[in-house]
């Protein structure tokens, strides 16, 4: 009712309510009072153009019953569910409340489900095939979204099925990961680091570090200009997982690969967020989705074991 | 006889085109109960074949079991339907919607060539109806009797009687809906459920429900369902011509109707002005839905073939020749056909077209049927990564592949790519599917950079079921190339 501006078109509402219905028991008790001649040919009486006579095949009694009912129950329920203007109705139903209770009781009845998984180690739960299918369901509706439905990711997005974690992969860390969310910060090292030419030859030994094709001159070149790089990363560039600093080293580039990205990166910074999931999701299917997504680097086979698990 | 005038007198509609007296009526019908007279006779002998290879499909089937699992199963919580062989999923709705068709042509092709047969011999209505009569019959005997009971005070014999009756019904009633939810929960499940008492709520809902419909259509609503809810009812009359059979009064060879002495013979009768009618009212009387069938075809008449065995059984009785009323078509009526020429018209166009269709359709279905891949697969392009570049710079793309086995064993897919030379898939798939199970797989289509401009290209998977008789299916996609 708070699309329309003033009270008069609860009313209104209300109003045509409430008088179609009694019109409706009126015009049944009207017609049931009514009595109408018929001759011993079962016609009416009534004759149009010339030969089209009308039938009397009367309605049995129990159908105007059925009416009849038909409108009390429409009296109940108007006043019990909200129907009648700005009225909410004896029972105060409403979409927001039926969606909070139907949500509270989806959660008493999954409640007994994860508290077996509460206090097992995620170690444990991963082998359980039941919680998988439960993490996979839970991947799918809430992190699929940026690591895609095969976990592997995308450009900015990290692929989960590697061995290369930002954050470390502890399922503490992970956990945590996904409880509080992360933030991952790069500032820009343009001043750190100097000119063009030097940023250029930076990049040349930031790609020598994991063996991708570079420019060795420029890369030797580079390698003074790292120190700006090793608070962060370290001396060996191998990253730092309290800091989510990215290892340099391997081959897993999340932003891109190549010279003109990483010279961007540096001039730029790069700031990365994954979003918490306190309030999404409690802290047992956090729990169980840890153990999920531990399990997806930790699988052998060729092909992702986790899509291939659900049935 | 005296009984039936008078009763007539007092409906609200007068059946019978007899004096001419004007009634005030209301709009609203007070029901009037009927009370069918029993009957033996052909077609009684009939209705009861019917109602007896009805129910025993009806209340058999669950009980037929197809090697480990009920035969006729539709297990809605996994969305399987089992029919004999078949392994049906939601996608094979289609087969159903064929079905409808092909129901309601036949109806279609029953009702041009014979009228409203299915209304008298098998419809679940009639059927229902027809065995709950007979439980009332035995109870509380036939129609003056019953008539007798209705209107007499109530004491310990009828109330016995009553009470019996609707015992009966219910039972039988509770025993249809337990039934019908064997359709949908397995009968042995059911049966333990039932026994331990620990049936879930919506199985006890339709059983009830169920139940209910049966006991209140069967038992008490009968002919008013067929009045006033079927909708067959209100357009059979689309489907009806001149020479459709239909349940008929010989007007001509009846008239005037009226009492007489068994000995008078042929000539003595004409000559007083009487026809072979002798207004024995009977014809009314076993009529389930109450109607004159004398006063020619009317809406009501459900085609059962009641007052053709009871007239019949007269008939013989004053040493008449048989079929005062019959199976017979208007113009067959009209022009005194013999029944070969009535026969001989049946291959009129609309029953050819009827039967054309329906013949093409029940062809269409069974072939459909036979050929279709016992299995189905639904490819769905990673919507949350578009592309992304993997190892040496492949361009990779995500893609989640739905198998259906619609066997009921163990089945092995192998998955292939095609309509795009170089991509391929990151791995060799071949993957194995459980009895009636569906699953999905995630594929990775991978491509080396420069083949492909950037852009959306379109790729098919080619789904190969192994084994004695490989059968491939083809899933159209696309293959997105980063810019």
């Amino acid at each position: 009712m708070s699309d329309f501006f003033s009270s008069f078109w609860g009313w209104y509402v209300a109003a045509i309510s409430l008088i179609s219905m009694l019109a409706c028991l009126v015009l049944l008790w009207l017609t049931s009072k009514k009595r109408i001649s018929s001759g011993s040919d079962n016609t009416t009486g009534h004759v149009w153009d010339t030969d089209l006579r009308e039938l009397n095949n009367p309605l049995p009694r129990w159908w105007m019953w059925l009416f009849v009912i038909t409108v009390l129950f429409s009296l109940v329920y108007v006043a019990l569910y909200p129907g009648l203007g700005t009225f909410s109705g004896i029972w105060k139903w409403s979409s927001d409340s039926a969606y909070t209770t139907e949500r509270a009781q989806l959660k008493q009845t999954v409640a007994p489900l994860f508290a077996e998984f509460a206090n097992q180690p995620v170690t444990t739960i991963m082998h359980d095939s039941r919680a998988m299918a439960i993490g996979e369901r839970l991947f799918m509706n809430n992190c699929a979204q940026c690591h895609g439905s095969d976990a592997r990711g995308s450009k900015g997005f990290p692929n989960l099925t590697d061995q290369d974690w930002l954050y470390g992969h502890s399922a503490e860390q992970i956990i945590e990961t996904i409880t509080k969310g992360r933030n991952g910060v790069m500032p820009s090292m343009a001043a750190a680091v100097g000119s063009e030419t030097e940023i250029s030859e930076l990049a040349h030994y930031v790609m020598s570090l994991s063996g991708s094709p570079h420019d060795s001159l420029k890369a030797s070149a580079g390698k003074k200009s790292f120190s700006a790089c090793a608070a962060c990363h370290g001396a060996d560039g191998k990253g730092n997982t309290a800091l989510g600093a990215p290892n340099l080293t391997d081959d897993v580039w999340l932003h891109g690969w190549g010279e003109n990205t990483i010279v961007s990166i540096i001039k730029n910074g790069k700031n990365n967020t994954m979003p918490a999931q306190e309030g999404k999701l409690t802290a047992e299917q956090i729990r169980v989705l840890a153990a999920y997504v531990i399990s997806l680097s930790n699988s052998t086979s060729s092909t992702n074991t986790a899509l291939n698990g659900s049935k | 006889m005296q009984e039936s005038a008078d009763s007539r007198k007092n409906t609200v509609i007068p059946i019978a085109l007899e004096e001419d007296s004007t009634a005030v009526v209301s709009l609203y019908e007070a029901h009037q109960k009927v009370y069918p007279r029993s009957v033996k006779g052909f077609f009684n002998y009939w209705r009861w074949i019917f109602v007896g290879l009805t129910q025993l499909i009806f209340y058999g089937l669950p009980w037929l079991n197809w090697g480990e699992r009920q035969a006729v199963l539709f297990d809605l919580g996994s969305r399987r339907f089992y029919i004999f062989n078949l392994v049906l999923y939601p996608q094979d709705f289609i087969y159903l919607t064929g079905l409808l068709v092909i129901s309601a042509l036949s109806l279609f092709l029953f009702t041009a060539i014979a009228g409203r047969l299915w209304c008298g011999f098998a419809c679940p209505q009639s059927v229902y109806s027809k065995i709950f009569m007979w439980i009332e019959y035995r109870i509380e005997g036939d129609r003056a009797n019953r008539i007798r009971l209705d209107q007499g005070p109530l004491n310990i014999d009828k109330l016995c009687r009553k009470t019996s009756k609707h015992g009966l019904w219910i039972a039988i009633s509770l025993w249809t809906g337990f039934t019908f939810v064997a359709y949908f929960t397995p009968i042995k499940t059911l049966t333990a459920e039932v026994l331990a008492l620990q049936l879930g709520a919506w199985e006890i809902f339709w059983i009830l429900f169920y139940g209910f419909a049966t006991y209140g259509n069967a038992g008490w609503m009968r002919e008013q369902v067929c009045k006033y809810m079927c909708p067959y009812a209100r357009f059979q009359s689309a489907m009806f011509d001149r020479d459709t059979l239909i349940v008929s009064y010989d007007q001509q060879r009846g008239e005037n109707r009226g009492s007489r002495g068994r000995k008078l013979t042929r000539p003595e009768y004409v000559a007083q002005g009487l026809g072979d009618c002798i207004d024995c009212g009977l014809c009314v009387q076993v009529c389930p839905t109450n109607i004159d069938i004398r006063n020619g075809l009317q809406y009501e008449c459900i085609s059962c073939g009641g007052c053709i065995d009871v007239c019949n059984s007269i008939m013989d009785k004053m040493s008449y020749p048989r079929g005062l009323i019959r199976f017979s078509t208007l113009s067959g009526m009209a022009q005194k056909m013999p029944p070969a020429a009535m026969f001989k018209r049946m291959l009129r166009p609309r029953v050819m077209l009827y039967s054309g269709i329906l013949l093409s359709l029940c062809l269409g279905l069974l072939i459909s049927l036979n050929v279709r891949a016992p299995f189905k697969v639904d490819i769905v392009r990673d919507r949350n990564s578009l592309a992304r570049i993997v190892g040496p710079g492949k361009i990779e793309n995500t893609y989640r592949l739905q198998i259906m086995n619609a066997t009921e064993h163990v089945q092995h897919y192998k998955i292939e790519l095609a309509g795009i030379p170089d991509l391929s898939l990151d791995s060799e798939y071949i993957v194995e599917v459980g009895p009636a199970q569906s699953r999905w797989i995630g594929l990775r289509a991978q491509l080396n950079p420069g083949i492909l401009k950037s852009g959306s290209h379109p790729v098919d998977f080619l789904i190969t079921v192994q084994g004695e008789k490989p059968q491939q299916l083809r899933e159209k996609s696309v293959f997105l190339v980063p810019r």
